[in-house]
Formats: structure tokens, C-alpha cells, sequence
């Protein structure tokens, strides 16, 4: 932020005496309604930056449609204690710890992460980052933003930290209800590792709180190329399902043999990894590596974004 | 031709700029030089020379698709021209808009807002935006916005279920939530009621006595006859005249018409009067003036009664914006490819 010196160079001060409507002071020092500051350092800039981002916030979970999406990421975990309480499953079958679930209810959490991990949480990525550039292109707000004057990298910060927030929001209902509900349904009994050895509550929680940030991580690294591709169209509907296609094209990839070669570098491969968290001790080494990955993504998908926006003519 | 009474000088043209409003030789409020854009082939905008006086109301005409929206885009800093630069409140942009634009206030190519809030949200959000905007006046600011557009008691309504009207009122309250020093308003009655336009009208001159610089773009050349002190014509993105609107309206020949049981002693007057062109068509005595007439056209009706011409009616006719603007813009309705 550049600093100056007090008024353009010829801003009349004459006007200040005169009789205005409130809202059309144009002396901004003289006005006691209005406090404009020209130069913004330190803590208010942040602050400045804070209210900006919380008005976002407010935008994106005050939409329905976003709430709604929610409760459909809300209702799996439940559903999941409720069948598993009403037919015990077998041993071996079902996804992940499934079989688990029986003997502690945090296991509620990590199997409703592994559910949802393939479709439901990458798409409500999709539908979010959609709306972000390419949303507000679409209904036209985009252009009254940036001549507030908000700086597109500002903009681009603030839309990327409310995806971030909202990936966050979005595990952390899935892991933490399917906690909460696993637990009132099956209680905390023994926690047995994939080794087979006992974990205390204390110790299955700590985990459950890694894989929860390990997937919210995921779902970061998705959110950094829905913005990517939001910075690229005026319709939000294509961000969703380029995102989708990306996503399930990548799932397939990793699913077959031949393709092996790519694994390395598809974003999906290492989501699943959270499991490693069950062992005892936890394997680390793959979730490190998908922690790597997805800041790759991270990186390289803010930057492609960044280069984007930046030049790019808004006509919409 | 439109018949305008002398007495009936539009008030705005008659406040100079320059004069009542801001110092002299300061800046103009906008100044482009060869501002450019071409979009492939087509020069959208070409060697676009703006000057916008401050304290002026600048009235920006053209048809459809002759380059003002993408110019007012460029001035904006919303689209990067090709060749040529600009300032706007003696800023260059767009390496100064982070100072020049939290002065400007802007109706760009019609109202936007999220439909799923209310009037009052959109505008918070607005000014959440602002990082100059402070927080603790944001909602006095945003009543006072709304009330000024006629738009208090449907504060709290969705933004969906407002008519055209109070979406372009949304738009010009969102305008001014801050104090502007340029409003840059792309067809602001868009939609609006005779009444509603009325109101705009109103509020453009409420605030132009404010000290405030308007740049407004419309198709509806009688209210920018009302309200506009200069003039700029775009015609297939180039700049076809441009001036304050007398003079541009003054390289029109104007045409006093008298109404009178005196025909043949009132065109004798007019002739010693030095007005060309006299006729005479029954009761009508119709002259071309000088520009001396022109400047105190009620001498000559004293100088007619002096005369003992008795007058009936007595009109200064000046060919109306509407016709020169076709005049130079064509009466066309091909959209430019």
C-alpha cells in the first residue's frame, strides 16, 4: 500500500463549509460520520482485510444452496451410525472401518470421511469455487467490486480464504458429527488399531483431528484449481463441472494398473492415505507425500490463477 | 426542430465549470489521450481523447455499440486498453487507481447485485469491500444511500424481488455510499418511471451543487438536454464532437420566429436588426440572427414593441440535441459488426 500525502491535486477544501447530505461529504478529515483514512497500515489494513473476508463468509454460508449442501454432508455420518446400528455388518466387508464402528463410535468419523471422500466433499468444493470469480462475474458484482477499488489479488486472497474456511467447515461437519453421533450410538469403547493393538480416546481423537485436517488439506488444494478455473468463465455451473470431471477423471487414472506411472502426480491418489493414521504407531510417509502433493497444487494453482486475473479484461 | 423558449435555458448549462465549482486550472475530473481498444480486428474503441471539466455534467451519447460502455470500462481500469492512457481526478490509471477510484462512484452497463440478499446486505457488502470505508459509520452511511434514492422501506427486500426501477436505484445508492469527488453513471434512468427519472435528474444537480463531477451516459438526449453542461458523441468508437453543450449545440444555425398582426413592420425591425434571411409566412416572421441577437434575444423584442410591433409570440429556435445528434451520429439502426 502506497502511502500519500493527503489530497489529490486539486481537492478543493472549500466545499467542506458548505451544507452536504451526510452520505456526500467530500472533505473526508472534516467529516465526523465518516472516517476515510488514506493510508492504511499495519492492524487496520488487517482489519481492513478481516472485514472484507467476513463479509465472504457471510456470503458463502448465508446461500441456501451452500446450507443445504451442508446438511447432505451432515446427513451421511448419520446415516451411516443409524444402518450400522440397525444391521451390524460382518467382519471384512463395507468401506473402510466399517466394522469397526461397532466397538467405538469415533470410527464413525474416519468411515464418513472415506465415503464422502470420492464424491460428496470434492463436490461441494466444485459448487463453492464456482461461485467465487466466476459466480460473481456471472450476476455482474464482480465489476462494482473491483471498482470499490478492491485489488484483484486482494480479491483472489479473500475468495481463496473463505474456500479455505469452508473446506474446513465442510470435513470438519463430517468428521466431527460422525464423532459425536458414532459415540451416542456405540459409545467410546476400545479403539483397535489396523496393528491390532489398543489406542486410548484421547490418542483416537488426536488422530481423528490429523485426518480431519489432512482431507480439509485435500479439499484446499481442489479449492486452488476451482478458483483457477473460475478465474477462466463467467458460468459457474462450468467451474462445478470441470472440477467434477477433473476430480473423476483423476480416480480413474489412479484405479488403473497401467497408469501407475501418474500416480505421483494425481491429486487424488494420497487423499485416502488418513488411514495410515489407524496403524500403530501411524504411518506417516504417504500422508507427508499428499501433503506435498497438495501443496504443489496449492502453489501452482493460486499462481495460474493470480496470472489469470490479474490481466484480465472484465466484460461481464 | 424543437421550439425552446428563450427564457427556458437549461440551468446547468448556464453554471460553468471551471467557474463555481473548482479552482481554475485544476486537472480535469477525466482526461484520456488516444485511448485505444481493439478487441481482434475491431477497433472497439479508437484514439479516444476525453475531457471531462471538473464541476461539469458531461453528457456521453452514441448509439448502441459506438464504444461508451468499453470506455467506460477502460476508465474504470475493468478492461485494459490497447494504446493510450488516462487520469481520472489527476491520477494516472491504472498505476494511481487504488487513490483515484475510492473517489469515484460508478453505474456500470446497469445495476448488479446478488438477488439472494436484501438491498441493505448488498450494500454492506459493498463497503465491506472498501478498505477505506470505516466500519463503525457503514450503517448510517448505508441508511442515508438508500433514503437519498427513495429506497428506505425496501431496504430489507431481496434483491430478486425489486423491479428494474429499484435495482438502478440500489445501484446509484450503492454510488454513493462513499464521498465521491466523479460519479460515473452509464444510463442511470435505465428503467426508471417518468418519476423516477424526475428524481434523477433532481439528484444529479443536488449533486453537481455539491461540487461533485458527473459523467453520465444515456440515450434519452432530452434529459441530457436538461441536465448536462458538456457534450461528447461517440460514433463507431471514435469521439464526433465534444465541448460544453451551447457551443457544440451553437455550430447549429438557431432561428428566431416571431408571431405577430404586424408581419410586414416586424420583418422590417428584424432586418434593421441585423437578423438574414427574413420571411414572412401569414402572421409568422421567421430570421437568422446574429450571434450578438443571440446573446440578448429579448432586446429585440423590446426593440420590436419600441416598433409598435404588436407581439404575439416570440421564439428562439434551435435545432434540438436530437437532431444533431442524428446529424452525426446517422439515423441508422445497423449495429456496428
Amino acid at each position: 500500500m502506497s502511502a500519500r500525502k493527503s489530497t489529490p491535486p486539486s481537492h478543493p477544501s472549500k466545499f467542506s463549509a458548505r451544507k452536504l447530505a451526510p452520505t456526500l461529504r467530500r472533505d473526508p478529515e472534516s467529516s465526523a460520520l465518516l472516517r476515510r483514512s488514506d493510508t492504511l497500515r499495519g492492524p487496520r489494513r488487517w482489519l481492513a482485510l478481516w472485514r472484507f473476508a467476513r463479509s465472504e463468509l457471510r456470503l458463502m454460508f448465508g446461500r441456501r444452496r451452500n446450507q443445504a449442501g451442508l446438511v447432505v454432508l451432515a446427513l451421511v455420518p448419520i446415516l451411516l451410525a443409524v444402518a450400522v446400528k440397525l444391521s451390524p455388518p460382518s467382519r471384512g466387508g463395507g468401506p473402510t472401518f466399517l466394522d469397526q464402528i461397532t466397538e467405538n463410535g469415533l470410527f464413525v468419523g474416519f468411515t464418513s470421511l472415506t465415503v464422502e471422500l470420492t464424491l460428496f466433499l470434492p463436490l461441494a468444493m466444485a459448487m463453492v469455487s464456482g461461485d467465487t470469480i466466476a459466480g460473481e462475474a456471472h450476476v455482474g458484482t464482480l465489476r462494482y467490486l473491483l471498482t470499490v477499488p478492491v485489488s484483484r489479488p486482494r480479491i483472489l486472497a479473500v475468495k481463496y480464504f473463505a474456500l479455505v474456511v469452508g473446506a474446513f467447515i465442510a470435513v470438519g461437519t463430517v468428521v466431527v458429527l460422525g464423532a459425536v453421533v458414532g459415540s451416542i450410538i456405540f459409545g467410546t469403547g476400545q479403539m483397535t488399531t489396523l496393528s491390532g493393538t489398543q489406542i486410548g480416546l484421547g490418542a483416537g481423537i488426536g488422530r481423528l483431528a490429523v485426518a480431519l485436517v489432512y482431507v480439509a488439506l485435500g479439499m484446499c488444494a481442489l479449492a486452488a484449481i476451482g478458483l483457477f478455473l473460475s478465474t477462466l468463465t463467467e458460468q459457474p455451473i462450468a467451474v462445478t463441472v470441470a472440477l467434477m470431471v477433473i476430480v473423476a477423471a483423476m480416480w480413474i487414472v489412479d484405479a488403473v494398473p497401467q497408469l501407475s506411472f501418474l500416480r505421483p502426480w494425481l491429486l487424488v491418489d494420497k487423499w485416502p492415505a488418513f488411514a495410515d493414521l489407524m496403524h500403530d504407531p501411524p504411518r506417516w510417509d504417504q500422508m507427508i507425500q499428499g501433503a506435498w502433493v497438495d501443496g504443489a497444487y496449492i502453489v501452482v494453482f493460486l499462481l495460474a490463477a493470480w496470472a489469470r486475473f490479474a490481466g484480465k479484461d472484465i466484460t461481464s | 426542430m424543437r421550439l425552446h423558449q428563450t427564457s427556458c435555458m437549461p440551468p446547468s448549462a448556464a453554471a460553468e465549470p471551471g467557474g463555481a465549482s473548482d479552482g481554475s486550472g485544476s486537472r480535469p475530473a477525466i482526461e484520456t489521450r488516444s485511448l485505444t481498444k481493439r478487441f481482434g480486428e475491431v477497433a472497439a474503441v479508437d484514439d479516444l481523447s476525453l475531457r471531462v471539466p471538473r464541476g461539469s455534467v458531461y453528457g456521453f451519447l452514441g448509439p448502441n455499440g459506438s464504444g461508451k460502455t468499453t470506455t467506460i470500462r477502460m476508465l474504470l481500469g475493468l478492461v485494459h486498453p490497447t494504446a493510450g492512457d488516462h487520469d481520472i481526478l489527476g491520477y494516472p490509471m491504472p498505476a494511481r487507481q487504488r487513490d483515484a477510484l475510492p473517489r469515484v462512484g460508478s453505474l456500470v452497463e446497469g445495476p448488479a447485485f446478488h438477488p439472494y440478499l436484501s438491498g441493505t446486505a448488498n450494500l454492506q457488502r459493498l463497503d465491506a469491500a472498501d478498505a477505506h470505508a470505516s466500519a463503525a459509520t457503514s450503517a448510517a452511511r448505508i441508511r442515508s444511500a438508500l433514503e437519498r434514492v427513495g429506497l428506505g422501506a425496501a431496504a430489507g427486500k431481496r434483491y430478486r424481488a425489486y423491479s428494474l426501477g429499484m435495482k438502478q436505484r440500489l445501484a446509484i445508492a450503492a454510488a454513493l455510499l462513499a464521498p465521491r469527488d466523479l460519479l460515473i453513471l452509464d444510463e442511470p434512468t435505465n428503467g426508471l418511471d417518468p418519476q423516477g427519472t424526475r428524481e434523477v435528474r433532481h439528484l444529479v444537480s443536488a449533486l453537481v451543487n455539491d461540487g461533485m463531477t458527473i459523467l453520465i451516459s444515456s440515450h434519452l438526449l432530452s434529459e441530457i438536454e436538461q441536465i448536462c453542461s458538456h457534450i461528447g458523441v461517440m460514433r463507431a468508437g471514435r469521439l464526433v464532437a465534444q465541448g460544453p453543450i451551447h457551443e457544440v449545440q451553437s455550430t447549429q444555425q438557431a432561428t428566431v420566429v416571431v408571431r405577430t398582426p404586424d408581419p410586414g413592420r416586424c420583418a422590417q425591425l428584424l432586418r434593421e436588426g441585423g437578423l438574414g434571411a427574413v420571411q414572412v409566412t401569414g402572421d409568422v416572421v421567421t430570421g437568422v440572427p446574429s450571434a450578438a441577437t443571440l446573446a440578448l434575444p429579448e432586446d429585440l423584442v423590446a426593440r420590436l414593441v419600441a416598433g409598435q410591433v404588436r407581439v404575439r409570440g416570440f421564439q428562439v429556435e434551435t435545432p434540438s440535441l436530437e437532431d444533431f445528434y442524428v446529424s452525426l451520429t446517422g439515423e441508422g439502426f445497423d449495429v456496428r459488426a
